[in-house]
């Protein structure tokens, strides 16, 4: 992938099986949020091709899913839970479903399965950094998308409310979802995620948190500043459940 | 008595024909104004209103209804701001500013070239919905119906593409064309605005009724409705005090619609409940 003549990038050749949770780590400015672009079909590709199910995606199937940073989004507009939920209704449709009326039953469903729908009244600009992330993940299970992707989804969210988003997580996960989560966070992969996929400017390895990790992809990774892991261990952390 | 008052003004066909532009405007200005706000495009707003004057000035000169030339002006100038804001590293508001105050110079320098044109200078700015003709009407009536139609079709589309840009894309969503159809529908409200306020206040009737609306409203379409509640009233209340207080028509409903903000205003810190 370039920007302009620069590229920022390469090497990226990777496959996912699915129904697995994977965290995408690297450093900030590695390619991680212009990889989830490239993705979801926001970036276009200077070279080679991304393949799902063997077939180039067509983006307007819904089968992709895009949660996005929280800056990206425009929390001005006075939106309930229950009006984001509904967006994703427009993977079906064009304009039409603008006018129907009543709660349709996916939207439900997919709110009560984030735990929302209580809150479905309620501004998604009040809510809670948790609370917002779960609404726009039962956006995406109402465009009933088989591949989920969140760029940076726990930043600004409490611990305690990160587990509630992991707990949707993994339970997606178990009914088949494909899932890919940014995050910054080495200490708590090996609890969080099923794989990991390590991105500085290129694929610098795949696979189980546990077997990454060595001293060579933290260089790989974080440059000199790999030397404050030293001694550390990424499962030692498995307190968190 | 009351009903006199209600009806006098309308005993002149040019009072009919203001009224009926003035209720276009209330309805208009604030449905696309609730994106205007939540958009932060207001000074983008005010930009296409100046900008359109060189295109006003050139129908005059050849004795054309302005419509023909600010329509197609304000279009090309919304799109090419909204082009020079995607294609260069020049800040929205920097772009936009250029644009405005460059055409605005070109009109003002036209008008005062052009000697003997129809129409005054202080009927561009501050506006006469008084003296619009038959067919300034009907264009009025075809404009307004085109951007309802268009704005309750992309309803949703708009809502999404404004609150969540990338997702939108991700989803199917042609969120730039759907952007640049926003820029295109702001442009004519703006051109059907100015007969009934001017340039100089038309961004007021776009984003001041839907601004008052927000303040005590808790969801886009409440904002859109009550908006619109408030747009006609600024409209019709102006166009009232213009007829019984002999007032230029557009700063009477420039004042009213900021009264009523006013009143939104007040009714939020005293903590009254919102409508829900």
């Amino acid at each position: 992938m370039e920007f302009g003549k620069e590229l920022v990038l390469d090497q990226v050749t990777f496959a996912i099986k699915p129904g697995v949770l994977i965290g995408v780590v690297g450093p900030n400015g590695g390619g991680k949020s212009t990889l989830f672009n490239a993705l979801v079909g926001l970036q276009p590709l200077a070279h080679g091709k991304i393949l799902i199910n063997g077939h180039v995606p067509n983006h307007r199937s819904g089968i992709l899913s895009y949660v996005p940073q929280k800056e990206q989004v425009n929390w001005r507009f006075p939106l309930s839970v229950l009006d984001v939920a509904k967006l994703g209704l427009m993977s079906k449709g064009f304009g039409i479903q603008s006018f129907r009326f009543g709660t349709d039953p996916l939207v439900k469903s997919s709110l009560e399965k984030v735990e929302m729908w209580e809150h479905r009244n309620e501004l998604v600009s009040n809510l809670s950094g948790g609370q917002r992330q779960r609404t726009f993940i039962a956006r995406a299970l109402v465009q009933q998308a088989d591949i989920l992707i969140l760029d940076e989804a726990f930043s600004g969210v409490d611990v305690a409310s990160q587990e509630g988003v992991l707990d949707v997580l993994r339970d997606l996960r178990n009914e088949g979802k494909t899932i890919l989560v940014a995050t910054h966070d080495l200490n708590t992969l090996s609890d969080r995620f099923d794989e990991v996929i390590c991105i500085n400017r290129h694929i610098c390895a795949q696979g189980h948190p546990n077997e990454v990790f060595t001293k060579e992809v933290l260089i790989e990774l974080y440059g000199s500043h790999a030397d404050m892991f030293d001694g550390h261990q990424i499962a030692r952390h498995s307190h968190v459940n | 008595m009351l009903i006199d008052f209600i009806l006098d003004p309308f005993q002149f066909s040019f009072m009919v024909r203001a009224l009926i532009i003035c209720i276009c405007v209330g309805i208009i200005c604030p449905f696309l104004g609730a994106h205007v706000i939540n958009r932060q495009m207001g000074f983008m707003g005010d930009a296409l209103a100046h900008s359109v004057m060189p295109g006003m000035v050139v129908s005059y000169i050849i004795g054309i209804s302005p419509f023909f030339g600010a329509i197609p002006m304000g279009i090309v100038v919304a799109l090419l701001i909204g082009f020079l804001v995607r294609k260069t590293k020049i800040s929205n508001d920097t772009s936009i500013g250029i644009m405005f105050t460059g055409l605005f110079a070109i009109g003002l320098i036209m008008i005062s070239l052009m000697g003997g044109l129809t129409v005054n200078l202080e009927d561009l700015l501050l506006g006469q919905v008084t003296s619009t003709s038959v067919s300034d009407l009907y264009t009025t009536l075809f404009l307004t119906t085109f951007v309802l139609a268009v704005m309750c079709l992309l309803y949703k589309q708009m809502i999404f593409t404004g609150f969540d840009y990338e997702g939108a894309t991700v989803i199917g969503l042609k969120a730039g064309i759907i952007d640049y159809i926003l820029l295109g529908l702001l442009s004519i409200v703006i051109v059907v605005t100015l007969q009934a306020v001017g340039i100089i206040l038309v961004v007021g009737m776009l984003i001041t009724p839907a601004a008052a609306a927000s303040l005590i409203t808790n969801r886009f379409w409440k904002l859109v409705i009550v908006g619109i509640i408030f747009g006609v009233i600024s409209a019709i209340g102006g166009l009232y005090a213009s007829y019984y207080l002999d007032l230029p028509s557009g700063p009477s409903i420039a004042m009213i619609s900021t009264i009523i903000f006013c009143g939104s205003f007040a009714k939020k810190q005293l903590r009254w409940p919102k409508f829900n």
